[in-house]
């Protein structure tokens, strides 16, 4: 019964950026970024557009090269990317080609899981994902959020000892994005595995996030490092929340104070 | 009223309801078996002279009667074999080469002007050419054949291997899969659609070809038989050379989408 692939602890790895600094031709998009990432931190990279927060989750992940700086995962620079950063896109990035069986098994298959093994792995994450009885689906006969469900297990299949995920839940309605915050909460309470979540959405750092790492542009660079106290469970109604919320939404408009209660006009 | 009993969900954008499948086969044969019914009265009745238009009956006692003494057999594989050869030679040849010059940056822009240049120079075009180089034998239509059907799938291919998505094959790479596995399940796989439509053009291309070369130079194969029909003025013989390109054409376009649709099972869902 016991599986290597299924059975074993999750592995969580520390993560340190010193100075990371990356180019695009001649643009900075991001400047000198140091960062430390605790094991089995759940980091949320918040900030608008072109602040280099997706610049930086690529860089972890090994998918562009430094121009200064370093960025080690437990104590091991990175170069290049690797299975043991799990990455979960905005665009799901399923392979269309292979059914979800097929997709959710595709790096412990890469590693020689045996047919009894990927079939064990795939029963367990689809399950955890709720979609136990689609494994012979193609990606393209389910619904977005099934779709992030399928991409999210092909992740944690693989057993990664980080989850890099880039505004995954971007491209979904409300509703669904809420039930999917839900879902990955419990996940990552259950193994406490290291997560750095990309979003650009305010009320989803202040509810999923241990710490928010809030970024400026111009150039990319970190504004701000906020500790999400707020307890957990958390309820989005609550006044934790509430007070969490204005605190993250006031340093991402750069006022250090909670903005004063004014009538638009 | 009606409208309003009518199921939404099987109209399309602009509220009519898509034709099933069992409506749409008795809608094509009453089509055809309408033509063949008036063609036949319009040969029948002495409207058009049948010399220069035969009835569909005359059609059918020339097949039997080329079906009987094994022309018509004969004819058939001539052609078939030329489009056969000709297609799998410019396969080959052109697949390798697309994939080459879709995956190197360098390549590509090394060859991109040189097939510009070349690729509006229609097949026929060259006929001549191929009979001064390789003469009017076998060799020579066929590679008349592969040069038309080569283009189409060079093309495509290239453009497959080109338009491979970042993002999978960065999936791909957070998964642990190495260059090699990149290559064999992302871009492969991505390609192999635009693989297949440029074979499926490549075919129609070379019936196209086919056609033009045995027209000119040939004696055999079913171009021959039309031309030959001609100087026997055989008018029937020309409509069942003509009918029997058709069929083989459709043929063929059936084996490679049903081999399509197999190979890309996860299009269709």
């Amino acid at each position: 019964m016991a599986s290597d692939f299924v059975q074993a602890k999750a592995k969580t790895a520390a993560i340190s950026v010193r100075s990371a600094t990356v180019r695009y031709g001649p643009r900075e998009v991001l400047t000198a970024v140091t960062l430390d990432v605790r094991a089995g931190e759940f980091v949320c990279l918040l900030g608008p557009s072109g602040c280099g927060k997706t610049t930086l989750l690529n860089a972890i992940a090994g998918f562009l090269p430094l121009a200064g700086g370093e960025i080690a995962v437990d104590r091991v620079p990175v170069c290049g990317p690797g299975g043991d950063r799990g990455m979960v896109f905005q665009e799901y990035a399923l392979f269309p080609w292979f059914t979800v069986f097929e997709n959710v098994v595709y790096g412990p298959r890469l590693r020689g899981a045996s047919r009894a093994e990927q079939r064990r792995i795939a029963d367990h994450y689809l399950a955890l994902v709720k979609l136990d009885k689609y494994g012979h689906c193609y990606p393209n006969q389910l619904s977005g959020g099934q779709r992030q469900r399928v991409a999210l297990a092909r992740a944690l299949a693989n057993q990664p000892s980080i989850l890099l995920m880039d505004e995954p839940f971007g491209a979904l309605d409300a509703m669904t994005r809420e039930s999917l915050q839900q879902e990955l909460l419990d996940l990552w309470q259950a193994d406490r595995r290291t997560c750095i979540f990309v979003t650009h959405s305010v009320g989803e750092a202040a509810f999923l996030a241990e710490t928010v790492v809030v970024m400026k542009t111009q150039p990319g660079r970190i504004d701000a490092v906020i500790a999400n106290t707020s307890p957990r469970p958390r309820d989005r109604t609550s006044d934790a929340y509430f007070s969490m919320y204005r605190k993250i939404d006031a340093a991402l408009r750069d006022q250090r104070e909670p903005v004063p209660q004014t009538v638009a006009a | 009223m009606r409208t309003a009993t009518r199921n939404i969900a099987e109209t399309d954008s602009l509220g009519t309801r898509p034709l099933s499948q069992r409506e749409r086969w008795v809608l094509g044969v009453a089509s055809i078996a309408g033509i063949l019914c008036l063609w036949q009265l319009a040969t029948g009745l002495g409207w058009i002279n049948p010399v220069l238009l035969p009835s569909p009956f005359d059609i059918g006692r020339a097949f039997v009667a080329s079906v009987a003494d094994g022309t018509l057999l004969h004819n058939v594989l001539a052609s078939f074999a030329r489009v056969v050869e000709g297609f799998l030679l410019a396969f080959v040849v052109a697949v390798p080469m697309g994939i080459a010059m879709g995956l190197s940056r360098t390549l590509g822009g090394l060859c991109d002007p040189l097939l510009e240049l070349v690729r509006p120079i229609p097949p026929i075009a060259v006929i001549p050419l191929a009979i001064l180089w390789f003469g009017i034998g076998e060799f020579s239509k066929v590679w008349i054949i592969a040069y038309g059907a080569f283009f189409p799938i060079l093309l495509n291919t290239m453009a497959g291997f080109r338009e491979v998505e970042r993002v999978q094959v960065r999936a791909a790479q957070a998964l642990g899969a190495t260059r090699y596995h990149v290559f064999r399940d992302v871009v492969l796989r991505s390609a192999l659609p635009f693989v297949i439509v440029g074979a499926r053009l490549g075919m129609s291309m070379a019936f196209i070809v086919l056609v033009a070369a045995e027209l000119i130079a040939s004696s055999s194969g079913l171009g021959f038989m039309i031309s030959d029909a001609r100087y026997k003025f055989r008018t029937d013989e020309m409509f069942l050379g003509m009918a029997c390109i058709g069929a083989l054409g459709f043929g063929l376009n059936v084996l490679l989408r049903a081999t399509e649709r197999r190979l890309l099972k996860w299009k269709s869902g």
